[in-house]
């Protein structure tokens, strides 16, 4: 087999077996799935932006709490119908992403991390202090006459598993189409040598600030996702800690690679459900992890396992 | 009460705060001065502090003024410990590349704080201060102990200051911040440095919170505040610079006051994180920073 027809095999496949599992997870396990599936899609527009393009943010909370936003506040104060509120949240999360980028990508490195850090940190403030229209700490339920698409209510088990699979599936495809498509070679470019790339003849400011744009995309539709189909909206999610999960996804997984946010998020999730029927511990696990990641595996899993055979992983 | 005296109290406060931001801050700049390290867990250094300090004061009996001072000593001591070691462990393993290590200091803030969590407990507990005193302004009365806070700050940021200054260690500690290969060339064991500035970073942290423990209680989450106001003042200070530090610790100090009494403290943060990030972008070497 060639290399395309492989990773089309590969990632197809992955697709054909979480369609499958839905028919043999138990009610918990498959609400967890498609949590994790949720989950995957904001690790994998982290990705694009960290694991492609070498854009190393800590503020991704915000473009997701975006979304969140976008999709809940206009069902909540004006009665939205879900599908353009879905849209809304897409876009917040893209526009957003685009304004902080115009601002955020002048610096570079560590100074880039903090700005991102503090411009989360300033929507996450911002939030809170907006109390009376975006419900503050509290948050809200979102309405679950806005939660039915097309007669599927979105609250129920087997349709919120298969809107959250059409989700990670579609952003998955995209994702493998955009990274082997001649602009995802100029974002690993930027990654690898942005002085190199700029002597080519690209503008790195404009590849870098697109990158974003479609991470913050990512990250905007998985939020407007987590909240219709989970069915809260709160300010939690736009906490540092919501930066930092899909940072630990990808590193887990494999910075890099297209289903490595979605196994790190798989592992890391069930890592935390498992440990925490032994121990409360929990900030622990993801603190070692963190750790012992950075220390011995950098290049997280899948990272790892195309080093060392599989050249062709996408 | 008229307008005069309510700006006078929020000044007050405000002095306070800028005191143990400045000694929290200055920790933070130091290492990030000499290592070139983003020190992510600086806020839990902060906590383990005010922890420690509850310990220490819970059970030793001795009157609070004796056990507050013990805790004084040995809090700092301790969280150094810790800190040295995670570098010697984690962060010199990373060779101190910027990027790595925040991620590594992001996990050892996890650690710490559920160590806290789990040896703590989820309790916020009170620290007795040394000693009661009212001072009786025409206007209000006011606690002698938060300007005494001011006064120890003040002095311990005097030894800082001495110490980088007029000791042999604090000379090795900033030539190996101007260059650490020449630094290595002339004998200097730079790893000890690295671990040694790491170590007076979180305890500077510490002192600052056994400072201010008797009046804001212990919490295994008190960490987050300082942190983020560290980082604000560090940067609008100047990466690395320790003069503008103080500057940028007095003015955020005092503005915060101001503004959380006027105002609201959570528009008083927005506000500054929303200036730390249009400093970076368009004023890297900070405010009063002289050159990057």
């Amino acid at each position: 087999m060639s290399a395309s027809a492989k990773s089309w095999a590969l990632h197809l496949g992955l697709i054909a077996v979480l369609f499958a599992a839905q028919f043999g997870l138990p009610s918990y396990h498959a609400t967890n799935v498609s949590r994790i599936m949720v989950l995957a899609v904001f690790a994998m527009g982290y990705n694009i932006a960290f694991g492609y393009t070498g854009l190393l943010s800590l503020g991704h909370a915000l473009f997701f709490a975006a979304g969140m936003y976008g999709m809940g506040l206009p069902i909540w104060t004006l009665s939205w119908a879900p599908i353009p509120a879905l849209i809304a949240g897409l876009v917040a999360g893209g526009a957003l992403a685009g304004l902080v980028g115009l601002l955020a990508l002048r610096t570079a490195g560590v100074s880039f991390m903090i700005v991102t850090l503090m411009f989360a940190q300033a929507g996450y403030l911002t939030l809170l202090y907006l109390n009376t229209h975006t419900g503050g700490d509290e948050g809200f339920v979102v309405d679950s006459a806005a939660r039915v698409i097309a007669g599927f209510d979105l609250s129920t088990d087997a349709p919120r598993y298969m809107a959250a699979l059409i989700l990670f599936a579609t952003a998955m495809l995209i994702c493998l189409w955009l990274v082997r498509s001649p602009f995802g070679r100029v974002m690993v470019a930027m990654r690898e040598n942005e002085q190199r790339s700029r002597m080519l003849g690209y503008n790195p400011f404009r590849v870098k600030l697109t990158a974003l744009v479609i991470s913050g995309l990512y990250a905007g539709i998985a939020g407007a996702a987590y909240g219709m189909l989970f069915g809260y909206v709160g300010a939690t999610f736009a906490t540092i800690q919501y930066s930092i999960l899909p940072m630990l996804y990808v590193l887990l997984g494999g910075a890099g690679t297209v289903i490595g946010p979605f196994l790190g998020a798989l592992l890391m999730f069930y890592l935390i459900d498992i440990t925490s029927g032994y121990t409360t511990a929990y900030l622990f696990v993801v603190g070692a992890a963190l750790v012992v990641l950075v220390l011995f595996a950098p290049k997280g899993i899948l990272g790892t396992i195309r080093e060392r055979g599989l050249k062709w992983l996408p | 009460m008229a307008f005069g005296p309510f700006l006078f109290l929020a000044l007050l406060e405000g002095t306070v705060m800028a005191a143990v931001l400045a000694l929290t801050a200055v920790g933070l700049s130091l290492v990030f001065g000499v290592m070139r390290v983003v020190n992510v867990a600086h806020g839990e250094f902060f906590m383990l502090g005010a922890v420690a300090a509850w310990f220490v004061t819970y059970y030793l009996p001795f009157p609070p003024a004796v056990t507050w001072t013990i805790a004084l000593l040995i809090a700092p001591l301790f969280v150094g410990a810790i800190a040295a070691t995670a570098d010697v462990l984690v962060l010199k393993r990373l060779k101190y590349d910027p990027e790595a290590t925040i991620v590594a200091t992001i996990g050892l803030l996890y650690i710490l704080q559920q160590a806290a969590l789990t040896f703590y407990g989820p309790d916020a507990r009170p620290v007795e201060p040394p000693f009661h005193l009212r001072l009786q302004f025409p206007w209000f009365g006011y606690s002698g102990y938060k300007l005494f806070v001011v006064l120890a700050a003040g002095l311990i940021l005097l030894a800082v200051w001495a110490f980088m200054t007029r000791t042999k260690a604090g000379l090795v500690m900033r030539a190996t911040q101007v260059d650490m290969e020449t630094a290595r060339a002339f004998g200097i064991n730079v790893d000890r440095v690295y671990a040694g500035t790491f170590a007076l970073g979180a305890a500077l942290a510490a002192a600052a919170a056994v400072l201010i423990v008797p009046i804001q209680q212990a919490h295994y989450l008190m960490g987050h505040d300082p942190l983020l106001l560290s980082f604000i003042v560090v940067i609008i200070g100047g990466l690395g610079s320790l003069r503008g530090t103080l500057v940028a610790a007095l003015i955020i100090g005092l503005s915060d006051g101001v503004i959380s009494m006027f105002f609201s403290p959570t528009l008083a943060k927005i506000i500054a994180t929303l200036l730390v990030a249009l400093v970076l972008v368009f004023r890297p070497q900070g405010l009063f920073g002289a050159k990057a």
